[in-house]
């Protein structure tokens, strides 16, 4: 459901209206999702075209607007450049443009700074959270460092093997988290704060093909007990907003994160 | 330090570039990848090295172990010249130096063959160093896979059929093999899954501890370095800035571009505000870098700074390094 429309139901037709108009993605690898053939400015310009009905002129005024909007600097001239002139950072910065170019209401970030030096990191990251002030647009943020999760984020989707284990209010996920699979990821994740013990999640990710049976997390679990292997899991409101797929939860009483005070 | 294990002296590598013509190759600029590095490992020790990509990181690792030839520079190894060693020396001397330098990949889907077993690819350095009788082999080769963590039918499959971490282990199995004194981490878990680089750090932990190992751990990844180094230093454009005990470091970083790459990562506890220097621009290129200082361009205290030299790497106490001209205690 988007906007009270049911967005499975729709036709490929009207889902491309949507795409990059209320809806938009930043993709993970800058340097293969623009295109190395065209300019910046007609990758920028495709978009707004194809949403707006605006004029030529209108057009290129927009698509300076946005590059100013993202920080890249005299965006005049090069906005004329391919892709390839451009570093990891610029190239991000671009990606992040073409995304808002109709002003979303809905943006995906697909692992938008996996590829980026730390430092240049810290600037996309920045960026993003003051964007997402300044354009009111509602933001998820796809990643596996629990780090940008915790300074970016208000509420937290676990997934694990294609099924949600834990939703909750990112704070209550670091500090209580109810599911086995996130306490045990927390504890694996190393800080740059402090040196841990780090724990060990035993065993590989399951190959999809077939999925173990029942809670999909069992074989690696260290509560598992016989009903987690036939039986799959529920999600379960333990708290306010926060929801968990576990039989055991009740009985199980897990650590999270040292959180600072 | 008299019980170093390596020492490492105004190490360089540049790499010329070519313009690109038919006729005339013409040299039109130098990369200063590793640019007079010098610092020492302790036995037992590991030593991190962090920096952003195209630092010199992986140019370092190389030159160490001499698989690509120095411009300039030493490295001792146990009290030998390596550089001399691989010139000058005999076959069977330059053997019995690989044998006590071994390095782990970052890609272990690019650094095992395909089509050989994991027995073969284990037993392979017994082929070359000959240190291990045929009718040992296979004790020898299940011995090690015990000791990484994996059982004794794995030695009849092939690469394809193990996961990133359990290849990662593969490898270092096989770097085991020769019984190094010393091994080189080159972001050995920079392409495996988050829920299993705890597996391996603590794999390379424990080795360490039970075979008296030192490493040279090389990383982008902050996290990880504070995890399991006992020293540090941090790279930049070929230059080391700063190198001081891990804890030390990451407490009390004196240099500002140690403390805008600290800063700048992430840190998964929601509660933790932190002041952040986020650094304006990027990394020049390391193709004729900036004279002087090389960090000048994107320091936050450059107005101040009044020197034009390069700063030189002074000990500040504690055997604490830093090469700049505003030294901040704070």
């Amino acid at each position: 459901m988007f906007n009270g429309e049911d967005l499975l139901k729709k036709s490929e037709e009207e889902m491309r209206k949507l795409r990059g108009g209320d809806i938009a993605i930043i993709f993970q690898d800058p340097s293969s999702s623009l295109n190395p053939v065209y300019t910046v400015e007609t990758q920028l310009s495709d978009v707004i075209r194809a949403h707006q009905n605006l004029a030529q002129d209108e057009i290129t005024e927009r698509a300076v607007e946005l590059l100013q909007l993202v920080g890249l600097p005299a965006p005049e001239t090069r906005m004329q450049e391919y892709p390839h002139q451009f570093s990891g950072g610029m190239k991000q910065r671009v990606a992040i443009a073409r995304a808002l170019a109709c002003e979303p209401k809905l943006l995906f970030a697909d692992e938008p700074t996996t590829n980026l030096d730390v430092t240049i990191q810290a600037q996309v990251l920045r960026l993003l959270n003051e964007l997402k002030t300044k354009l009111g647009m509602s933001f998820v943020m796809i990643t596996h460092d629990m780090g940008i999760i915790a300074e970016l984020t208000a509420r937290t989707v676990v997934l694990y093997a294609g099924r949600v284990c834990e939703i909750a209010q990112t704070p209550d996920l670091f500090v209580q988290p109810r599911h086995p699979y996130t306490a045990a990821l927390l504890a694996a994740v190393p800080r740059l704060d402090m040196r841990k013990t780090l724990r060990i999640i035993p065993g590989n990710i399951p190959n999809l093909i077939e999925p173990p049976t029942g809670c999909r997390f069992h074989p690696r679990c260290d509560y598992a007990v016989e009903n987690c292997k036939e039986e799959t899991p529920v999600l379960e409101q333990v708290g306010s907003e926060h929801f968990v797929a576990c039989y055991r939860w009740r009985d199980i009483k897990l650590k999270g994160e040292r959180v600072s005070e | 330090m008299s019980d170093a294990l390596i020492h490492i002296r105004d190490l360089v590598k540049y790499f010329p570039v070519y313009s690109r013509g038919v006729l005339l190759k013409r040299e039109i600029g130098v990369v200063h990848a590793v640019d007079h590095i010098s610092f020492d490992i302790v036995k037992g020790e590991t030593f991190g090295l962090v920096g952003e990509s195209g630092c010199g990181k992986t140019t370092a690792a190389r030159l160490i172990l001499n698989l690509i030839e120095p411009t300039s520079g030493e490295v001792c190894f146990q009290g030998e010249n390596v550089f001399e060693k691989f010139k000058l020396g005999s076959s069977e001397e330059k053997l019995r130096l690989r044998r006590k330098m071994q390095l782990i990949f970052q890609n272990p889907y690019g650094s095992l063959d395909p089509r050989m077993t994991i027995f073969d690819i284990v037993s392979e350095p017994f082929i070359i160093h000959k240190h291990v009788p045929k009718n040992e082999w296979k004790d020898r080769v299940y011995k090690l896979l015990s000791l990484v963590g994996l059982e004794e039918y794995h030695a009849e499959r092939y690469p394809h059929e193990f996961s990133g971490g359990q290849r990662q282990r593969i490898c270092i199995a096989r770097a085991l093999a020769v019984e190094p004194d010393f091994m080189i981490a080159d972001e050995p878990v920079s392409s495996l899954d988050v829920s299993i680089r705890a597996q391996i750090l603590n794999l390379l932990n424990d080795l360490q501890k039970n075979m008296g190992l030192s490493y040279l751990y090389i990383s982008h990844d902050l996290s990880s370095v504070r995890q399991i180094s006992n020293r540090v230093a941090v790279m930049y454009l070929g230059e080391i800035l700063e190198l001081a005990d891990t804890d030390e470091l990451f407490d009390k970083p004196i240099h500002p571009y140690t403390k805008a790459l600290i800063q700048a990562v992430p840190i998964p506890d929601p509660k933790t505000k932190r002041l952040r220097l986020i650094l304006p621009g990027e990394v020049p290129s390391p193709i004729n870098p900036p004279e002087g200082c090389r960090f000048r361009p994107r320091c936050p205290y450059a107005k101040e700074c009044k020197r034009e030299e390069a700063p030189k790497l002074m000990d500040v106490g504690r055997g604490h390094m830093v090469a700049c001209h505003i030294i901040h205690y704070d």
